[in-house]
């Protein structure tokens, strides 16, 4: 597999050793999750009943897939035609993302086998996660239609190509209202327990943050993704891919800076409507700075700076920024600041073997992106379907 | 939804509204089953004998725990609910002396756990007991992360079918007429089973006899949405680990607000989404057009441009000629002159 | 049908809700299409580009 500039023919590099190791390791622990329990692995406990499977894996996972949706609803509805070239790489990231975190989940659910009881035979409509597990099944079709088209020009299949492309605008306004609802019903989860979550985070406001802060995580992940790609991966891209690329940072920069701004302003709010002003004096308070000043409003700043000044590499670290700051956010959310007033001694902290766990998905997430991104359209458009878009 | 069920409710709804409930526009407000049973805890009268958790594992056929139950140094430690144990009895200092608190199930009339959980396992039924289905059950654990009792516990080392834990309030038992495990057992009658609102009336009774020895509040009566476990104690709650922060609301009520925005989206999302879909095309129609008429436009300035200039240019040389033919015949008449006068002068010369 | 908690009441009318919301979408696609398949290209085109 390729690994830097030009396609090599070693296939024994050290990223790939690594991914071996990772993958083999993950396997092993994989069969003691099947066979000896949830228990055998990971942390959890009674009082902890979710850990980094979901803290990570699921809230982190959605967000950070929410690329998706963003870049096709801005070529697709909103008419920004010269991002066109970034909708092949985000479908194709949100995919993955959203298949893995499905994968994911059969990890943490102890009757994994039963997945899809809540979508038919036993709905429990009273639910967040109920409206999470719908909107995440009916929105990995969407994606699944959408990324469709890139294994038919391969395969060489116009005909059906052809009609999933005349789905486009039908799919992305559905995708566009799926994700809204479930990138807000994630954090709808938490609003049943406002003794456990710390006032700081909890709010009424919860699924409004999670839904505004899925907007520059997607777009962050674009341009993040888009420069790996373009330092590893730039043979196997097309002129459409090179040139178009400068134009997707510095406007994806913009936008996202003004949604930071707006998300900075609106996690105020929150404070303000619950009255959480003197909780900022606290160490806690203190925490909550550092996110919201460190990793809301400093990207949101640089992604600006960059836009202004046209700078793509400062582009690039205010997307790791934001990105970080997402992952702070839903961990904080999820695990540092849930059940904050229990005794330090029966707090959890992950386990290596669940870390682990987590570490062989993403491993395997990106090794699937790798083999993706060489083997299929994605990156240049497929010589027989040039001008079909 | 079957049909008949949907007919049901149809008739149900008109049944109940002939029957005066209490359903006004705009609010709905339930009191919960009327009849259901209860338990009144009263710590003044608990001694941490722990023959409570010796029947409640024996009634519900759990594993032996390591140490036997009059074993009473497990006291010393702070204890929860577990897979194994449904119940537990914690001891607390108070002004040095110490309070007992047994700790199960709440049976919340309005249930985080049944609100949370996404296939319906947990059930509030008319005894009083929150139920749970384990045929049901994902696993998702989500009404461990709900209830703010902390009680649910989970099977973490079963690897095929775990299952939440969690005291079941002995409802097959109830159902039999007999009593829950723990309150049979009980030797000191600190734990009295009846009627929620008969346990009410009891409670306040004690609290107005001996206002010395109680705290004047009924733990239970209001907390999230009311429980059907009731507590009395002669210190502070908040002292005996039972949190008082918990608020009155009633646990659904906490996400019925962001639910019902759900459809709102689903609802309006295509009509902005088409809406901004709209505008772009408009936009880029009227930039099209726009592109068309100037091209037009300049084509036609162009065209009459050129037409202009021909005609110009013609005229031009048709001036040209004109004045060439005109030199010409002026050139023609001046040599014309030039030679007549030269032949007049010639002729003079000669004379 | 009568309900005797909140939680029924709401597990009943959130279902309700759900299933109003799927004949919402189905519905506004039918009805798109008999607003504007009249137009000769315009919006009623599903086609991007």
């Amino acid at each position: 597999m390729a690994h830097v500039g030009a396609p090599s023919t070693k296939f024994w590099t050290p990223a790939n050793i690594l991914t071996a190791i990772i993958l083999v390791v993950g396997i092993v622990l994989t069969v003691k999750r099947f066979t000896m329990g949830i228990g055998s692995v990971s942390n959890l406990s009674d009082d902890n009943p979710w850990g980094i499977w979901i803290g990570f894996d699921l809230l982190c996972g959605v967000a950070l897939a929410a690329g998706g949706y963003t870049t096709t609803a801005a070529v697709y509805l909103f008419g920004m035609k010269k991002f066109h070239s970034a909708v092949r790489p985000a479908i194709t990231t949100a995919f993955l993302g959203y298949a893995f975190v499905v994968f994911a989940l059969l990890y943490d659910l102890g009757r994994y086998y039963r997945l899809p009881y809540p979508l038919t035979i036993y709905p429990g409509p009273t639910s967040f996660l109920f409206e999470v597990g719908l909107c995440v099944a009916l929105y990995l079709t969407v994606l699944a239609i959408e990324f469709s088209p890139f294994l038919w020009e391969v395969i060489g299949w116009a005909k059906i190509r052809h009609l999933v492309h005349k789905l486009t605008l039908a799919l992305t306004i559905f995708g566009v209202i799926l994700s809204t609802l479930h990138q807000s019903s994630l954090g709808g989860l938490y609003l049943i327990a406002p003794s456990k979550l710390h006032p700081l985070w909890y709010s009424i406001y919860l699924p409004l943050f999670f839904f505004i802060s899925s907007i520059p995580a997607g777009l962050s992940m674009v341009i993040l993704e888009g420069s790996l790609s373009h330092k590893y991966l730039a043979h196997k891209m097309d002129d459409e891919h090179h040139h178009g690329f400068s134009h997707v940072v510095l406007g994806f920069s913009k936008a996202a800076s003004v949604v930071l701004f707006a998300y900075f302003c609106m996690k105020w709010i929150g404070v303000a409507m619950d009255n959480n002003w003197s909780h900022l004096s606290t160490g806690w308070g203190w925490w909550f700075l550092v996110e919201v000043l460190g990793f809301v409003l400093l990207p949101c700043l640089l992604y600006a700076m960059a836009a202004r000044e046209k700078n793509e590499r400062l582009a690039f670290w205010a997307s790791v920024m934001t990105v970080a700051g997402i992952i702070l956010n839903r961990l904080n959310v999820s695990i540092i600041a849930f059940n904050w007033r229990l005794p330090a001694e029966a707090r959890y902290f992950p386990s290596v073997e669940e870390f682990l766990i987590t570490v062989f998905i993403v491993t395997l997430e990106i090794t699937i992106l790798r083999i993706c991104l060489n083997k299929l359209p994605i990156l240049y458009q497929h010589p027989q379907f040039r001008d079909a878009h | 939804m079957k049909r008949r069920t949907f007919i049901g409710m149809l008739t149900g709804a008109g049944a109940s509204l002939l029957a005066g409930s209490a359903t006004a526009g705009g609010t709905h407000h339930f009191t919960g089953y009327p009849d259901s049973y209860g338990v009144l805890f009263d710590s003044t009268k608990c001694i941490g004998c722990r023959k409570c958790e010796a029947a409640c594992n024996a009634v519900n056929e759990l594993p032996k725990p390591q140490l036997p139950f009059d074993d009473l140094s497990v006291l010393e430690n702070r204890r929860r609910t577990h897979h194994d144990t449904y119940t537990v009895v914690n001891k607390y200092e108070y002004d040095g002396k110490p309070v007992f608190r047994k700790i199960q199930c709440n049976h919340c009339q309005e249930p985080a756990c049944a609100s949370a959980c996404f296939v319906g396992a947990f059930k509030k039924e008319p005894t009083g007991a929150v139920s749970y289905d384990a045929s049901r059950c994902v696993g998702c654990r989500y009404c461990m992360i709900a209830c703010p009792f902390e009680i649910p516990t989970y099977e973490y080392h079963d690897p095929i079918t775990p299952r939440v834990r969690k005291c079941t309030f002995c409802q097959p038992r109830i159902l039999e007429g007999k009593l829950p495990g723990c309150v049979e057992s009980c030797p000191k009658g600190a734990l009295v089973f009846g009627r929620r609102d008969e346990l009410l009336r009891i409670a306040r009774e004690r609290i107005r006899k001996h206002p010395e020895r109680y705290v004047n509040h009924i733990y239970g009566e209001q907390e999230m949405g009311g429980t059907n476990w009731l507590y009395i104690s002669g210190v502070p709650f908040e002292a005996i680990g039972m949190r008082e922060d918990l608020g009155i609301t009633p646990a659904p009520q906490l996400t019925t607000g962001a639910l019902s925005v759900v459809p709102a989206v689903v609802g309006l999302w295509p009509l902005f989404l088409t809406g901004a879909y709209a505008i772009t095309k408009r936009k880029e129609q009227i930039a099209a057009e726009e592109r068309e008429q100037t091209v037009h436009r300049a084509v036609a300035e162009a065209e009459a441009e050129a037409a202009k200039k021909l005609a110009a240019a013609l005229e031009k040389a048709e001036r040209d000629k004109q004045a060439a033919i005109d030199r010409e015949v002026k050139k023609a008449l001046k040599e014309a002159e030039e030679a007549r006068k030269k032949a007049e002068a010639a002729s003079e010369g000669e004379e | 049908m009568e309900f005797m908690t909140y939680h029924d009441f709401m597990f009943w009318t959130k279902g309700m809700a759900y299933v109003g919301m799927g004949l919402a979408l189905v519905g506004f696609i039918v009805f798109w299409n008999f607003l504007t398949t009249r137009e000769d290209d315009r919006f009623a085109d599903k086609e991007e580009e």
